[in-house]
């Protein structure tokens, strides 16, 4: 059960094969769900074909027709209902405007760069003026900074249009950087559905938590557990950390590497020794690689902020974590 | 070149090389060459070749226009020369034969390519391959005998309650012709078409779905402009040796059904004039050359579309 909002840009965030491309085919009606419905605006959309949807689909190779000029793949679906030539081109021209790539109207496809296909695609979507526009990973084939610049020209034009936009992508930093909200999925299942801050913050299972984010993980017991907090056993020592929806005794404690301190004394609780093995420089980061005393690997992230001092290699440290920003997780939520 | 000397020698290279040549030369450019300076010289005795007679003119070429007969278009009568008649309604016929094999052969290809379940497409491809394997003549014998005053089609028909009478399929002008070359040579449309579309995109005929298009506009607009290559080839292909079909219009035809390629075998064989024989089927040959080059033209359809 997820219910995205109305204007609202909502992401499905998880590993391939989980079954985003299917939800996304789902709602899109090129598939019909065995059970359960799909409202868009309210209206169950059983037994409507994709062309009777009030959705637009931008695929993940975007499937322009390399056989039209611009304007008319942007106004192909005008051009289905029917709208006269003059309105199409003055409606493509618009569009081709609202994605800022004006002029491009009597180019054909193969003209284009990635990205101002990535446009055209877009344009074509909301010719349509759909309430629900889907996309399919359409960012994955363009290089890294492309990549970065169309997600905020894609959450740009959302906001402009009003559209409810749902995403589907296999990249965490998309989905966070763009969503309102994120919907994480393993197995196809939701794992959880919040904003990307909760989401990253708060990870209510360990497939959140390490899908969305690094984490060191230790495996162990729960000890004692008082006003949502527990003190959990672990080979690598005892610890204490925010109690998760676990069920019984059985977790894992998740603590991000940017949540670690490295000092050289040990600290009040949480401090597990360890002896520095690794170091690289990231320039806003250093992360450190380091293996405690009891045989596990950890990775700790200093802020590179002038304050922090570069541990040397094989330096005898401590790594502390602060009790409120760890976490015992169950396990994902699995078909059961 | 390099490749073949370095994979076979050069020993077996010499030997296919020359074969190749063999075929092309005494086989094709020799036989081609000597009908085509035949037909500018007179049908003469034997005595008389060589002699003060023999010379070349374009005679040949211009008996299509002799023996005129009268013909009726649209009602409208008029006289025209009975072998240009025959050539224009072999050109007609075959135009015909190619757009029902068009007809026929999309709505298959488009199924083939898009809607079939690809582990029973071998299947659904031997089936259409297995009357190929049977001689053409035994093929159209076949028809022959389904098209017979007694025979299936008509028992079919009759009982289905179709038609009160029996049809003279063989005996209908040209459509016993019709029927057997879209038998004989639907498959050549079939192919090149299925190449065409299962080289399309499945997310473009997705796409145009998922923003509106109907079925049929979804055809007209995305699938058949992909596929217009296959759709040119298999018409020239179909139109061409449809054209050049003796065997068919032979055990079809009726009496009022001459192809132009039974003048030409009438010439050679009856008539023994190997002169104007050559002369009629190098006009054939040009005629539709030219007619096919005039339908890519308007159709802009290049000939590099076509070799894909």
């Amino acid at each position: 059960m997820s219910r995205s909002g109305r204007g609202e840009f909502f992401s499905f965030l998880g590993p391939s094969g989980c079954g985003k491309t299917t939800i996304l085919r789902m709602v899109s009606g090129f598939i019909e769900p065995t059970q359960g419905t799909i409202r868009i605006g309210g209206s169950d959309m059983k037994g409507q074909r994709p062309n009777q949807r009030p959705t637009a689909l931008i695929f993940q190779n975007l499937a322009l027709f390399p056989l039209m000029p611009i304007w008319e793949n942007i106004s192909f679906g005008l051009e289905v209902r029917g709208v006269d030539k003059a309105t199409r081109r003055k409606k493509a021209e618009e569009l081709l405007k609202l994605v800022d790539l004006p002029g491009a109207a009597d180019k054909m496809v193969s003209q284009l760069s990635g990205g101002q296909k990535q446009r055209v695609a877009i344009a074509r979507a909301l010719a349509v003026e759909p309430q629900v526009m889907l996309l399919d990973e359409p960012l994955s084939a363009l290089d890294l900074k492309l990549r970065q610049h169309m997600r905020a020209e894609l959450r740009a034009i959302q906001k402009r249009t009003g559209v409810t936009f749902i995403y589907i992508t296999h990249d965490q930093g998309e989905a966070l950087a763009m969503s309102d909200r994120v919907g994480v999925m393993s197995q196809g299942r939701i794992q959880q559905i919040a904003d990307p801050r909760e989401i990253y913050n708060n990870p209510v299972n360990g497939f959140v938590a390490s899908f969305v984010g690094e984490n060191n993980i230790f495996a162990g017991e729960v000890q004692q557990a008082a006003s949502g907090m527990a003190s959990f056993a672990t080979p690598h020592g005892s610890f204490r950390a925010r109690l998760g929806e676990v069920s019984g005794k059985a977790g894992k404690l998740y603590v991000r590497p940017e949540h670690t301190l490295l000092s050289a004394t040990a600290g009040a609780e949480n401090a597990i020794p360890v002896t520095v093995g690794d170091v690289s420089f990231e320039g806003n980061f250093i992360t450190v690689h380091a293996t405690s005393d009891s045989g596990a690997a950890l990775t700790s992230e200093l802020r590179n902020d002038g304050s922090a001092t570069v541990p040397a290699l094989g330096a005898k440290m401590f790594m502390s974590f602060d009790a409120a920003r760890a976490a015992i997780l169950p396990d994902a939520n699995v078909r059961g | 070149m390099q490749e073949l000397l370095r994979r076979y020698g050069s020993g077996l290279t010499l030997i296919m090389c020359l074969l190749v040549a063999f075929w092309l030369l005494m086989l094709v450019i020799v036989p081609n060459i000597t009908l085509f300076e035949q037909s500018f010289r007179p049908y003469l005795p034997v005595s008389e070749i060589g002699g003060p007679r023999d010379v070349y003119s374009a005679d040949n070429y211009l008996k299509v226009f002799e023996g005129q007969v009268t013909s009726s278009l649209f009602g409208i009568e008029f006289e025209i020369p009975v072998r240009v008649r025959t050539f224009l309604l072999t050109i007609w016929y075959s135009m015909v034969v190619a757009g029902l094999c068009l007809m026929l052969a999309y709505p298959l290809a488009y199924y083939m390519a898009k809607i079939v379940n690809p582990k029973s497409l071998p299947t659904l491809i031997l089936l259409l391959f297995i009357p190929l394997w049977v001689s053409e003549v035994l093929r159209a014998f076949a028809w022959w005998i389904i098209l017979a005053f007694k025979g299936p089609l008509n028992a079919l028909l009759l009982a289905l309650g179709l038609i009160e009478d029996p049809i003279r399929w063989t005996n209908m002008g040209f459509t016993g012709v019709v029927i057997g070359l879209i038998y004989t040579y639907v498959l050549f449309m079939l192919f090149p078409i299925y190449n065409a579309i299962q080289s399309l995109d499945t997310n473009q005929i997705e796409a145009a779905e998922d923003l509106g298009a109907p079925w049929w506009k979804i055809h007209w607009r995305i699938v058949i402009p992909h596929a217009k290559p296959g759709i040119a080839s298999g018409c020239v292909m179909v139109f061409m040796l449809s054209a050049g079909s003796l065997l068919v219009p032979s055990i079809l035809g009726s009496t009022t059904s001459q192809w132009f390629t039974q003048t030409i075998n009438e010439t050679f064989n009856d008539a023994l004039d190997w002169n104007t024989a050559s002369a009629y089927a190098f006009l054939l040959l040009i005629l539709c050359t030219l007619f096919v080059s005039v339908a890519m033209w308007l159709f802009r359809v290049k000939l590099s579309d076509i070799a894909k």
